[in-house]
């Protein structure tokens, strides 16, 4: 912290990020605040290992696809903006937002969420979650917790009942499909404060 | 050019003046009953005023943020986001069940599951415990420091003008007088322990080197302006124990020995603080390590112990903290110092950080720096609470006994109890923890694995 001019116009693109995301000013500030805080290296980009510096993050058991969520692929640092753009993603959804069609999907809709979990499945990024895929996550959600048939069952069961057109993988739509019913927009939402 | 002559001869001779009344004020006010042990209340009355001050400031600053329509972009301790506490998490996890297959009566693993771990992960991204322990502590009210504002524009002319004379106080005046008593301060104690030393009566050696130690820490507090409260003295750490505390900066060591005489641990220097070390250790037995006996575990805990069992010998001052965190909650204790078994003196130290942020940032201000910035606020306000001696039950082990003990601090202080390891600020997180938070999840899940697979075998054989 200290006596740095924390004023918004410093940061690069602020105006065009604030229209882009919704984010205010002030959010965009303490984003711009935390940005610098896990970029230890000053270099104004980060790295996957400054991601992995966080502890809470490092004992999430999708952590690592959390961090390459923020990676596009072949790239290996990310800017404030794309960092900026990713958190989007978890902002409310706005109740009363009007969109003609030219408009863009903004950040932090439905579906725009629902991609970013499909994504956390999705490791390689092939629009498809296949069975692999999906014993990956759920190793690393349950450890050694639970014995390999434990697991294979539990990954058969979720297959069977969201693969509609019997590819052995869940697609996009499939996905969609199965989480009609979740408040999608409540449990994928980060409330800021003020 | 005679003029210039008599000019320069007014001008030494008054120099001359000022310097003998400073001292002499300095000397009378200060340092005298700083030898005595006796409180002459100016420090109390300061800030008093000072806090008069504060308040007048910030209501300034919020009716000219109101003036102007403009929101004060007030810091809070919070942080960005609300987090929900991770007690309700697996409330969480059957809320999610809930909305998605209300049909089904047992839980199972759902593809929905994963919006929980999402949200937790990038709100951590955001904003975590852990790392917020690390920076210091953000203020709700403006002290005068451009260094804990984010305010700072020009909102009125009275408060530039009062900002500026804050300036001019702090640095002008209040600067070098820290500064004179620090320098007399650690001198007296170089020449003052070595003379001690040099005695060869054991008992008189004891008895002066409390006096010196003691008369010299004081000198050193006031070099801070730190104006201490000691509650509950009559616990007060005695011989063969230890004495452990939360650790925030490194003036925690002086805090603590303006109160009674302990023996340091610490890694031997080279320079200033090495002369020091070496001085002080002539008089009093402290126990400095050298750089490469640290990392031995046993010599470590040999010597420690063997310090203890001596009774005659000062109790050992720890911060099993390991690092300095910033004064909001307490982190792991090492259990090094738990292990030897001996009674545990628990000592919270908690700061009043309205006046001066005491937290030192290593990673952000090297030693000098520090000093600096603690010699140019407005003072240092600590409270300090001598808990009730602790000792190991019978089977605890060194784990559970420090995480009391470090439980009982942090009720004391006021402080938040982490689970976290400070030492984490520069290494990665243990495999035990991860298997807590798979454990945690898997429990919703397999808790009733055997009713699901039952079902799911009748299933497969329809």
């Amino acid at each position: 912290m200290g006596s740095s001019n924390s004023s918004v116009n410093n940061i690069p693109n602020a105006q065009e990020l604030m229209q882009e995301t919704g984010f205010s000013a002030a959010h965009i500030l303490r984003l711009h605040e935390r940005f610098e805080f896990l970029d230890k290296h000053k270099c104004g980009q980060l790295r996957p290992q400054d991601f992995g510096a966080v502890q809470e993050l490092a004992l999430n058991p999708i952590g690592d696809s959390i961090i390459s969520a923020f990676f596009s692929p072949g790239q290996e640092t990310v800017d404030f903006a794309s960092f900026v753009r990713i958190l989007a993603h978890f902002r409310p959804t706005d109740r009363n937002q009007s969109r003609d069609g030219a408009q863009q999907e903004p950040a932090n809709s439905s579906i725009r969420k629902l991609k970013f979990a499909f994504q956390m499945y999705d490791q390689d990024r092939d629009g498809k979650i296949s069975r692999a895929e999906l014993l990956q996550v759920l190793r690393a959600m349950l450890g050694i917790q639970v014995t390999e048939e434990q697991l294979q069952s539990i990954a058969e069961r979720a297959i069977q009942e969201a693969d509609l057109d019997r590819d052995d993988a869940i697609s996009f739509d499939e996905f969609r499909k199965s989480l009609e019913k979740v408040d999608i927009d409540h449990k994928m939402s980060i409330r800021f404060l003020r | 050019f005679y003029l210039l002559l008599i000019f320069c001869g007014v001008f030494f001779r008054c120099l001359g003046i000022s310097i003998m009344v400073w001292f002499t004020l300095l000397f009378v006010f200060i340092i005298v009953p700083a030898v005595l042990g006796v409180s002459l209340g100016i420090r109390r009355l300061y800030i008093v005023t000072l806090l008069k001050v504060f308040e007048w400031a910030t209501s300034r600053m919020e009716m000219g943020a109101k003036e102007k329509n403009q929101q004060l972009y007030k810091p809070y301790s919070s942080g960005i986001i609300a987090k929900e506490p991770p007690s309700s998490w697996q409330q969480e996890i059957q809320d999610l069940r809930g909305s998605a297959s209300c049909l089904r009566s047992e839980p199972e693993f759902e593809m929905a599951d994963i919006f929980y771990f999402c949200r937790r992960g990038v709100e951590s991204i955001m904003d975590d415990e852990v790392t917020k322990c690390f920076s210091a502590q953000e203020l709700e009210s403006w002290n005068l420091l451009t260094r804990s504002n984010y305010n700072f524009r020009h909102i009125s002319l009275r408060l530039t003008v009062l900002w500026g004379l804050g300036v001019l106080i702090r640095y002008g005046v209040l600067l070098p007088l820290r500064v004179t008593l620090a320098v007399t301060g650690i001198s007296l104690l170089l020449v003052l322990t070595t003379l001690v030393g040099l005695l060869p009566n054991r008992e008189l050696k004891f008895f002066l080197s409390e006096k010196v130690h003691l008369m010299c820490y004081r000198i050193c507090v006031r070099a801070l302006t730190a104006i201490i409260t000691y509650h509950n003295r009559e616990n007060k750490p005695k011989n063969g124990g230890i004495c452990v505390a939360n650790h925030t900066t490194p003036i925690d060591v002086i805090i603590l020995a303006n109160d009674g005489c302990y023996s340091m641990v610490g890694q031997v220097h080279g320079g200033l603080m090495g002369m020091i070390q070496r001085a002080m250790v002539r008089s009093s037995p402290h126990i400095w390590f050298e750089r490469s006996e640290v990392k031995d575990r046993h010599l470590v805990a040999k010597r420690l112990g063997d310090h203890v069992a001596d009774k005659t010998k000062q109790p050992i001052l720890i911060f099993p903290e390991g690092t300095c965190i910033n004064n909001t909650s307490v982190m792991m204790f090492k259990k090094g110092s738990f292990e030897i078994g001996c009674t545990v003196y628990p000592v919270a130290i908690k700061y009043d950080p309205r006046f001066g942020d005491a937290f030192w940032n290593s990673s952000k201000f090297g030693m000098v720096n520090y000093l600096l910035r603690m010699m140019s606020s407005w003072a240092i306000v600590c409270s300090v609470w001598y808990l009730p001696p602790m000792n190991r039950e019978e089977g605890e082990d060194a784990v559970q006994f420090a995480n009391r003990v470090k439980a009982a601090i942090a009720a004391q202080g006021g402080l938040v109890d982490l689970i976290w390891d400070g030492g984490l600020k520069r290494a990665k997180v243990k495999d035990a923890f991860k298997e807590e938070q798979q454990k945690l999840y898997s429990k919703v899940l397999v808790g009733r694995r055997e009713s699901e697979i039952k079902h799911f075998q009748a299933w497969r054989t329809m």
